[in-house]
């Protein structure tokens, strides 16, 4: 597992990447889907991976009997998966709404907000 | 010791926020809990910095959880800045709001999630945590999102795709550079990090490699070259009460950050990394007032200055002497306040004249001087004329320049500074100075009909404007306080031990 994990959150960071800088809108989402889920698995792998007990102190004991997992990344962990769900969430509801006004699929089209003279009329961000 | 005094920046625009909520849809109660709420974190805020200034560095742990056990809240004189900067920026946004916005908008909740953001605001720059830093930033994130895209409309959609993306890939970069310093050092207390760092006999180059990720990651957030291309591409998208804010303050946060980073935390291999940042800081400035001068909308001139200025500001951290810190800390704290100005009165602008393109705008000089004149005040201080504040933060910069001997540099600040001028004067002449563009006589009509129907919401368009003017000119021409203050900002910032025994309890 200690050489399988990284290698797999390598790929998916490679994977995440790359479908991000796709052009297609469903391309973008599923990357940066898998790019926070690489992020995720980072933070778990590198808390290391301690098999063993978890680190609930016993009744009388001082400290935990070694060895025991880290809680730290975990507990990290589990704040980064309820802060990228809702990042991602919205990000679909924003990409669903932006198909719907555009009626395109391909984020090339979307380039008028970085042109100088093509533009969209001011009325619009009134 | 607790100082309670420290989490009133982060509740009272939560509870502000939550009231607001329970006022769905009732924007008279939710304008009440506003000005309220706003007050309230000023002066929250103003006394937070009295406290600073006078008591040192503060500290909290929340839930009585020990230094680098628990969550801890610090603030120093540095943060203080940035929360009384937010507060003040805040007042004068909340005002425009009131009138200068569209009910439709401000109907789909602009209050709460304003008060929200600038909570995000006051977390990052009070928070102790390197964690509890990323927490904030999503916080902040995520509200910048949703204002972004508040309203719907096509140019926000196309601004917020190009804002989320990016900056979801920065915060996943934040996040791997916190994994890997704890994954290295253990901890995630920033003064207990600064500790170990120092002390740190091996695994010099995996901090650095770590401190890298945390560059990439704040410099999207902060629009460092080469790194800037969403903030020009999305900045100006969102109705104007909306992206004064954002404009204003966001980036400075990340900027914030960054400095807050590399004084107290990445340290080592100094020789490599801060020239880096000097060139980056050159090349910003230059490519930021380059990309200005191409523009022909009042909102995008502006928007590529705020990359031009990031550079001045990252010339402070790069050049690392006390003198060019306090130089980075006050530039700062008057663009925060400047450029919020410029942008709101590129609205008011918008207001009475219905365009934010230079060509279809003209006159407004002969309508409206008051505007001009204070155009005039804050598009100057923007290119540092003296005696105005712009001036004495990039005097600090360049003579710290000299100082250490970074002739290229100074030279480079100092012509970006002239092409500043030549932005400003196209805005003004343009827009203030020439005809007004002959070809539709009904908007002449239009905006005489305006002019009658609108005057007491016209006027008051102009409130916020001219308390962000005051605000300039007290800093630029009584600038001996905020100098100061910013001079024992960057003692404390150069002087970790300061902050270190602050937190642990030394």
């Amino acid at each position: 597992m200690d050489i399988l994990l990284p290698v797999l959150v390598g790929f998916l960071f490679a994977a995440g990447l790359y479908l991000i800088l796709h052009r297609h809108f469903f391309k973008l989402i599923i990357g940066m889907m898998l790019f926070g889920l690489a992020t995720n698995m980072f933070l778990f792998v590198i808390g290391r991976l301690t098999r063993g007990n978890t680190a609930i102190i016993a009744g009388t004991d001082q400290v935990a009997s070694e060895p025991f997992a880290d809680p730290v990344p975990q507990a990290l962990l589990l704040t980064a998966i309820v802060i990228g769900f809702g990042v991602q969430a919205f990000a679909i509801v924003l990409i669903k709404r932006v198909y719907q006004v555009f009626g395109t699929n391909d984020l090339d089209d979307l380039d008028k907000t970085d042109r100088i003279h093509e533009k969209y009329p001011d009325k619009a961000s009134e | 010791m607790q100082h309670l005094i420290l989490v009133l920046p982060l509740l009272i625009p939560l509870y502000g926020a939550i009231l607001c909520l329970f006022f769905w849809r009732k924007l008279g109660v939710q304008r009440v809990i506003g000005v309220a709420t706003q007050l309230s974190l000023c002066a929250a805020s103003a006394y937070l910095l009295s406290e600073t200034d006078q008591a040192g560095i503060l500290t909290t742990h929340i839930g009585n959880w020990e230094a680098p056990f628990g969550i801890t809240l610090v603030a120093d004189l540095f943060s203080s800045l940035m929360v009384v900067a937010s507060a003040v920026v805040g007042i004068a946004v909340f005002v425009f709001s009131l009138r200068g916005l569209s009910n439709a908008r401000l109907l789909y909740g602009y209050y709460p999630l304003l008060l929200l953001l600038q909570m995000g605001v006051n977390g990052v720059c009070l928070t102790g945590d390197l964690f509890n830093l990323y927490v904030w930033f999503e916080v902040l994130l995520i509200c910048c999102f949703v204002l972004i895209a508040l309203g719907g409309s096509k140019p926000q959609l196309e601004g917020s795709i190009k804002y989320v993306t990016i900056n979801f890939l920065a915060s996943s970069f934040l996040l791997i550079g916190i994994g890997m310093v704890y994954g290295i050092l253990g901890s995630l207390n920033m003064a207990e990090l600064a500790v170990l760092i120092r002390a740190a006999e091996d695994n010099h180059g995996l901090i650095t490699l770590a401190s890298v990720f945390f560059l990439i990651g704040l410099g999207i957030k902060s629009a460092i070259f080469p790194l800037f291309f969403w903030l020009p591409a999305s900045y100006h998208t969102p109705p104007i009460a909306i992206s004064a804010f954002i404009a204003g303050l966001i980036t400075k946060v990340g900027l914030y950050t960054l400095i807050r980073l590399f004084t107290l935390l990445f340290v080592l291999n100094q020789d490599i990394v801060l020239p880096l940042l000097l060139v980056a800081s050159g090349l910003t400035m230059v490519v930021g007032v380059l990309g200005a001068a191409a523009q022909v909308d009042f909102r995008k001139i502006l928007s590529f200055h705020i990359v031009s200025q990031i550079g001045y500001m990252l010339m402070g951290l790069a050049i690392f002497t006390p003198l060019a810190i306090a130089g980075s800390i006050y530039f700062i704290i008057h663009n925060i306040l400047v450029k919020t100005c410029l942008f709101l009165i590129s609205g008011v602008v918008y207001r009475t004249n219905g365009s934010f393109t230079l060509k279809n705008l003209g006159g407004v000089y002969l309508f409206q001087p008051l505007l001009a004149a204070m155009f005039v005040i804050a598009a100057f201080s923007l290119a540092g004329i003296p005696p105005l504040s712009g001036f004495w933060g990039k005097f600090m910069l360049a003579k710290a320049g000299l100082e250490v001997g970074q002739f290229g540099l100074v030279a480079t600040s100092l012509s970006v500074s002239i092409l500043t001028i030549f932005s400003m004067t196209k805005i003004w002449n343009e827009v203030f100075w020439k005809k007004r563009p002959r070809t539709d006589v009904t908007a002449d009509a239009a905006m005489a009909e305006i002019n009658v129907a609108d005057k007491p919401v016209i006027r008051l368009l102009h409130l916020p404007v001219l308390f962000l003017v005051l605000a300039i000119l007290f800093i630029g021409l009584y600038a001996e306080p905020l100098v100061s203050l910013a001079f024992r900002a960057s003692e404390q910032l150069l002087n970790s031990e300061i902050y270190i025994n602050a937190v642990l309890l030394k």
